[in-house]
């Protein structure tokens, strides 16, 4: 089942729990939606203004970096693991 | 006289208060966070934490003293129609508050040039649509510190809420009289050196670095200009170039006295290929007397090996016009108690300044 892990940096500034959106093949912007449905917080601090990943936040699905960054739109299998940290680039 | 400063830095935001000894750190918040923006106003205080990774964030300081995140100014969809904006529809930069006398009126100044105000002391905000869908938008062009344009002053009428002048870095100064629902770009006189000869007079291409009016006689504004020092008398409808201004007309900050329309300070540097200042010499600059003449003032500032530069929003003004600060990129800051004939150093090896405000 998909689960969103957030990196510890991002406690700093406010709670960023690992969230279990339960077995159904999703895409990676439905995923994150779901997170941000129960965390609205959240969102600014990943996606900028138009729902695109922010420039130097890294997300991770099923361990290959997210391909589409502007639409979201990597499939997420049912028991995929996604990972958000912040990049190694700038900052 | 104000006896707390605010100092928005690259690490943090940093509380200098007024002892019986002298000016001293009382506080820090944020600390390791860059802060691009802070400004207190009635009672609370707004803060812009410029977060590297997770993107420009805004916190409130309320009465009570208790810091909490509020929401953010947030651009709308960018519509299909507009692929030709050379600029993108996300907050970038939150880069200075400015109050209205409107009860709980207040605005962000952004990059990549949009307005937003608030109408409940930065709880929520909008954008001022008119003005970011103004066809002549998409002409403004970045310098400011990146790639994009930025807002860099609001300038709210005391004697009227509806009439907002804002400057472009760079896009000139426009001006609304409806609160917001029309804008003109009005910086007539303006020339710059930086743009083909045939376009020097434009009215967009005006790099305003800063633009402060004097609030008792609000139709007096000064503008520290890329190119000059420059001074309307009519609001910014018009502009003349004041060509007397000492060591440069070079710099990023000014700031007009609260009360004399004839007064304003300068923080000048070498322009601007080397941005630092003159002979390694840090010196603030006034004019008493509308910009006829101006005296350089240096007793307390350091006058060997001093690259300091000052950013716009670094140097600041009390209501008094006797109290005066300044924070530079080395992170010194400077305060004056006697309308900047002379100057102490806090003793402290602040990050980066990007802005001072009395609080």
């Amino acid at each position: 089942m998909p689960v969103v892990h957030f990196t510890s940096q991002l406690e700093r500034f406010l709670p960023a729990p690992n969230v279990d959106l339960g077995g159904e093949p999703m895409t990676l912007g439905a995923a994150l939606a779901a997170v941000f449905d129960g965390h609205p917080a959240l969102r600014s601090y990943i996606l900028d203004d138009q729902g695109a990943l922010r420039r130097h936040v890294a997300v991770f699905v099923g361990g290959r970096p997210a391909v589409d960054r502007i639409k979201l739109s990597d499939p997420v299998d049912g028991d995929a693991e996604i990972h958000v940290f912040q990049a190694l680039s700038g900052g | 006289m104000s006896d707390l400063l605010h100092v928005a830095t690259r690490k943090g935001l940093f509380e200098i208060a007024r002892t019986k000894d002298g000016w001293d750190v009382a506080a820090s918040h944020f600390l390791g966070d860059p802060i691009s923006a802070v400004a207190t106003i009635d009672g609370m205080t707004l803060a812009a934490p410029d977060l590297g990774h997770f993107g420009p964030k805004l916190w409130r300081r309320d009465r009570a003293g208790t810091w909490a995140e509020m929401a953010m100014p947030t651009f709308p969809e960018k519509p299909e129609d507009a692929e030709d904006d050379p600029h993108p529809w996300t907050l970038g930069r939150i880069w200075n508050f400015t109050p209205s006398a409107v009860d709980g009126r207040v605005y962000a100044g952004t990059m990549p040039g949009g307005l937003f105000r608030s109408d409940d002391m930065g709880e929520t905000w909008s954008l001022v649509e008119p003005l970011w869908r103004h066809p002549d938008r998409k002409k403004w062009f970045g310098v400011a510190g990146g790639e994009m344009p930025g807002i860099s002053s609001v300038l709210v009428d005391p004697r009227d809420a509806n009439h907002v002048t804002v400057g472009v870095s760079t896009g000139g100064v426009w001006s609304t009289r409806d609160g917001g629902d029309t804008w003109a770009v009005i910086n007539k006189g303006m020339v710059n050196e930086y743009m083909p000869p045939d376009q020097q007079g434009d009215s967009i291409p005006q790099d305003i670095h800063q633009l402060s009016q004097c609030p008792a006689h609000p139709d007096v504004v000064w503008c520290q200009h890329h190119s000059a020092i420059f001074r309307s008398t009519d609001g910014g409808e018009n502009w003349v170039m004041v060509d007397a201004a000492r060591p440069t007309g070079f710099g990023f900050a000014v700031q007009a006295h609260p009360t004399d329309p004839e007064t304003a300070w300068f923080v000048p540097a070498e322009k601007d290929e080397r941005r630092i200042p003159l002979d390694g010499k840090l010196v603030v600059s006034r004019t008493r007397d509308g910009g006829k003449s101006f005296e350089v003032l240096s007793k307390g500032l350091p006058q060997k090996h001093a690259y300091d530069l000052v950013y716009r929003h670094a140097l600041a003004v009390d209501e008094s016009g006797e109290r005066l600060a300044f924070g530079s990129t080395s992170g010194g800051l400077w305060i004056s108690e006697d309308a900047g004939d002379s100057w102490a150093a806090l003793d402290a090896r602040l990050p980066p300044v990007a802005a001072v405000s009395f609080a």
